[in-house]
């Protein structure tokens, strides 16, 4: 690995191999066992981790990303001791600590106090250790005046404070991250980056396991891909984000279980749906503040009378944020019809008003003129990612202006506007 | 890059298992948990302790009455309501010891599959909590034994020392069934059937002398039977026989010894055996 070459490792990994073994029927009773007492339990193999081997270099800041099911977790997990492995050998310098979700093993029916204390000597510290760091926790997490409050009466961006803090303050030398930035407000999200930031420059040493390559790359040193439990790649940030793209949206860039609609009665399909950037060249999204360029080409079997086609963006759920000028736009020219084996390539170039995360975009084709009258269409027919550092509440970022006024000039002007 | 603090070699990393992470850490672990969760049981709710001595005081009274007024047998022997009521003690505490440490190590599964600390210490935190249970309705016991006139003798200093088998026992069970449970999830119900067997096929409620001649030899293997009699004879009736003189031959302790043994060992071993898959099993 590049950034690791100067540096001794602090993890070592060789060879890692991991199968999960899954009754096919399972007998999980006494009294099946008893009735069935000499049938053998038929196990399915399933090879979480196959042959994984990696070094991470002393304050190195790895990223681990991968589709889900590629073996993150389990690489994760067998890191943290919770799973042995079959076969293979892990080897750490120094204290290591696990943050695989955050709040683990907090008791709601615990006072604040009792919650960090417990934790701290789950995480390995001495209970006087655990008391030591006690007030550093408590504020960073700026609960202070709640110490003695039972943890379920904390609302749940108290217990996340808190559950972060325990992990801020965990100091060991290696630290194992698995996508705790998910969860939590924006806000939230902003001072978890400050503190993976600080982390960095105190040269602890982090393996980060997380599907959003922006952070991937805005923190990282390095980073590895994970696919079907082998390391596909492994690199900088950026190649491991690239490859991760090209994977997640592979074959002319459409989304993999991209769903067609039901066969047209009229023979047109759209054939391919894809992003290109300013010169034309394919791309899997653009940064947050330039404009989307998509394309789609459809090609005709038969003869179609007024054809019509439509993007539509919606967001990761489903919901439609924008689509082109309804009914559709016109794509048959003067003569209003596509004839039989006649290629089209339609492209749309708009605004980009849209925060960082990814976007799918749904395609339709309809004929006579009618929106409603579908060829084909294909939802989604391919994903658009928008980087950028940015967040924001919501999809959408728009221009605001904001004014604030205070003081007596306030007063005084509000009551201009009753007079 | 800041100071690097001094290399410390790689080592290989630990796994997960019964044990591991050092004893100090064992130590602490269990004690925490165990005094944690007495906390919230007995500072959860209102009336607290009240509850968990409730439990064995209204099984006292149940049998009490049952014993003394219905099939009169009680009536015989000497001190037989203190008796009772330390023996129900004992037997609530391995019986809830047991039966919370079936599902334990299951319950604990937001904690096993996420973090790397000694297995062993789910179920022995349970007994511990149990532990300190017991400490309380002993000495509630004591007070009671003390107002209804037995009187007070040095060799209830001992009772402690007697307690000590009795949570050896309770271990060995507590591990088997946390691992076994496991992978056998009806292991909780054969086992509250059987703490029934054990209340009822062990000289809990009645003393040892009226187990008929034809059945003594269970007594040779019943680890409660020793224990039970030993706590009379310290307690309260320093005149009843002992558990060597009552089975004729030294096997009256011998073996329910070995049975003590031969449970905490099968146990351990079926616990470590299965505490580096826990995670995977859940």
């Amino acid at each position: 690995m590049s950034a690791s070459g100067d540096r001794s490792p602090a993890i070592e990994v060789e060879d890692l191999h991991k199968a999960f073994e899954l009754p096919s029927q399972r007998l999980n009773t006494l009294k099946e066992r008893a009735l069935r007492p000499l049938r053998p339990i038929d196990y399915t193999q399933l090879h979480a981790l196959r042959g994984v081997s990696f070094a991470v270099g002393r304050g190195e800041f790895m990223g681990v990303a991968g589709r889900n099911g590629s073996g993150k977790t389990t690489l994760l997990k067998l890191l943290a001791s919770v799973y042995r492995p079959n076969r293979g050998r892990i080897r750490v310098a120094g204290s290591l600590a696990p943050f695989i979700e955050l709040g683990v093993g907090f008791n709601p029916a615990l006072t604040a106090r009792d919650n960090v204390l417990l934790n701290g000597v789950m995480m390995g510290l001495t209970p006087r250790e655990a008391r030591r760091r006690f007030d550093e926790v408590i504020d960073f997490a700026e609960l202070q005046d709640f110490v003695e409050l039972k943890l379920k009466n904390f609302s749940s961006g108290m217990s996340m404070r808190l559950a972060f803090a325990v992990m801020v303050q965990a100091d060991a030398d290696v630290m194992l991250i698995d996508e705790v930035l998910a969860v939590g407000d924006a806000s939230f999200a902003q001072k978890c980056t400050a503190t993976f930031g600080r982390m960095r420059s105190e040269g602890r040493t982090v393996v980060f396991v997380t599907h959003d390559m922006e952070s991937m790359r805005s923190l990282c040193d390095s980073a590895i891909l994970l696919e079907n439990g082998a390391i596909d790649t492994a690199g900088t940030p950026d190649e491991v984000a690239e490859r991760y793209f090209d994977l997640n949206f592979t074959g002319g860039l459409t989304a993999p279980g991209s769903a067609r609609g039901e066969e047209s009665s009229a023979g047109a399909r759209i054939t391919d749906v894809w992003l290109e950037d300013a010169t034309g060249r394919r791309v899997r999204g653009f940064a947050h503040d330039s404009r989307i360029r998509l394309a789609a080409l459809v090609e005709a079997e038969d003869e179609i009378e007024g054809p019509g086609f439509g993007f539509q963006i919606r967001s990761p759920e489903g919901a439609p944020l924008v689509g082109t000028p309804a009914p559709a736009l016109r794509i048959g020219g003067r003569s209003d019809r596509l004839a039989a084996g006649e290629q089209v390539i339609v492209r749309a170039t708009i605004a980009n008003p849209f925060t960082p995360g990814n976007y799918l975009v749904n395609c339709s084709l309809s004929q006579r003129g009618n929106a409603f009258d579908v060829v084909d269409q294909r939802n989604p027919a391919t994903e658009i990612v928008i980087w950028g550092l940015r967040r924001a509440a919501g999809y959408v970022e728009l221009d605001w202006d904001l004014d604030v006024e205070r003081g007596p000039a306030a007063t005084a002007s509000r009551e201009a506007a009753v007079e | 890059m800041s100071v690097q603090t001094p290399a410390a070699p790689l080592e290989e990393i630990p796994g997960p298992s019964a044990f591991g992470g050092g004893r100090r850490r064992f130590v602490d672990l269990v004690w925490l948990l165990a005094t944690t969760d007495f906390k919230v049981n007995y500072f959860g709710t209102a009336l607290g302790y009240v509850w968990s001595l409730m439990r064995p005081l209204m099984l006292f009274g149940v049998l009490y009455l049952v014993f003394t007024s219905v099939f009169r047998f009680g009536d015989d022997i000497p001190n037989y309501a203190a008796l009772l009521l330390v023996n129900i003690m004992l037997y609530s505490f391995f019986a809830e010891s047991t039966i919370r440490a079936v599902g334990s190590v299951v319950n604990s599964e937001n904690i096993v599959r996420k973090m790397q600390f000694p297995r062993l210490v789910i179920p022995l935190s349970v007994v511990l909590t149990n532990v300190f249970n017991l400490c309380l309705n002993l000495t509630a016991a004591l007070i009671f034994m003390l107002a209804t006139g037995v009187e007070p003798r040095l060799t209830w200093l001992a009772l402690p020392l007697l307690v000590l088998p009795l949570i050896a026992l309770t271990c060995g069970v507590a591990l088997l069934l946390s691992a076994l449970f496991v992978r056998f999830r009806d292991v909780g119900q054969v086992w509250g059937v059987l703490t029934l067997v054990i209340f009822y096929g062990s000289p809990f409620l009645y003393p040892v002398e009226l187990v008929p001649a034809s059945l003594r030899f269970l007594l040779l293997i019943n680890p409660f039977a020793p224990l039970l009699e030993a706590v009379r004879r310290l307690l309260v009736d320093p005149a009843a026989p002992s558990i060597v003189e009552r089975a004729g031959s030294v096997f009256g302790i011998i073996g329910p010894s070995l049975v003590v043994v031969a449970v905490c060992a099968v146990g351990y071993v079926v616990f470590t055996r299965a505490a580096p898959r826990v995670a995977e099993e859940l």
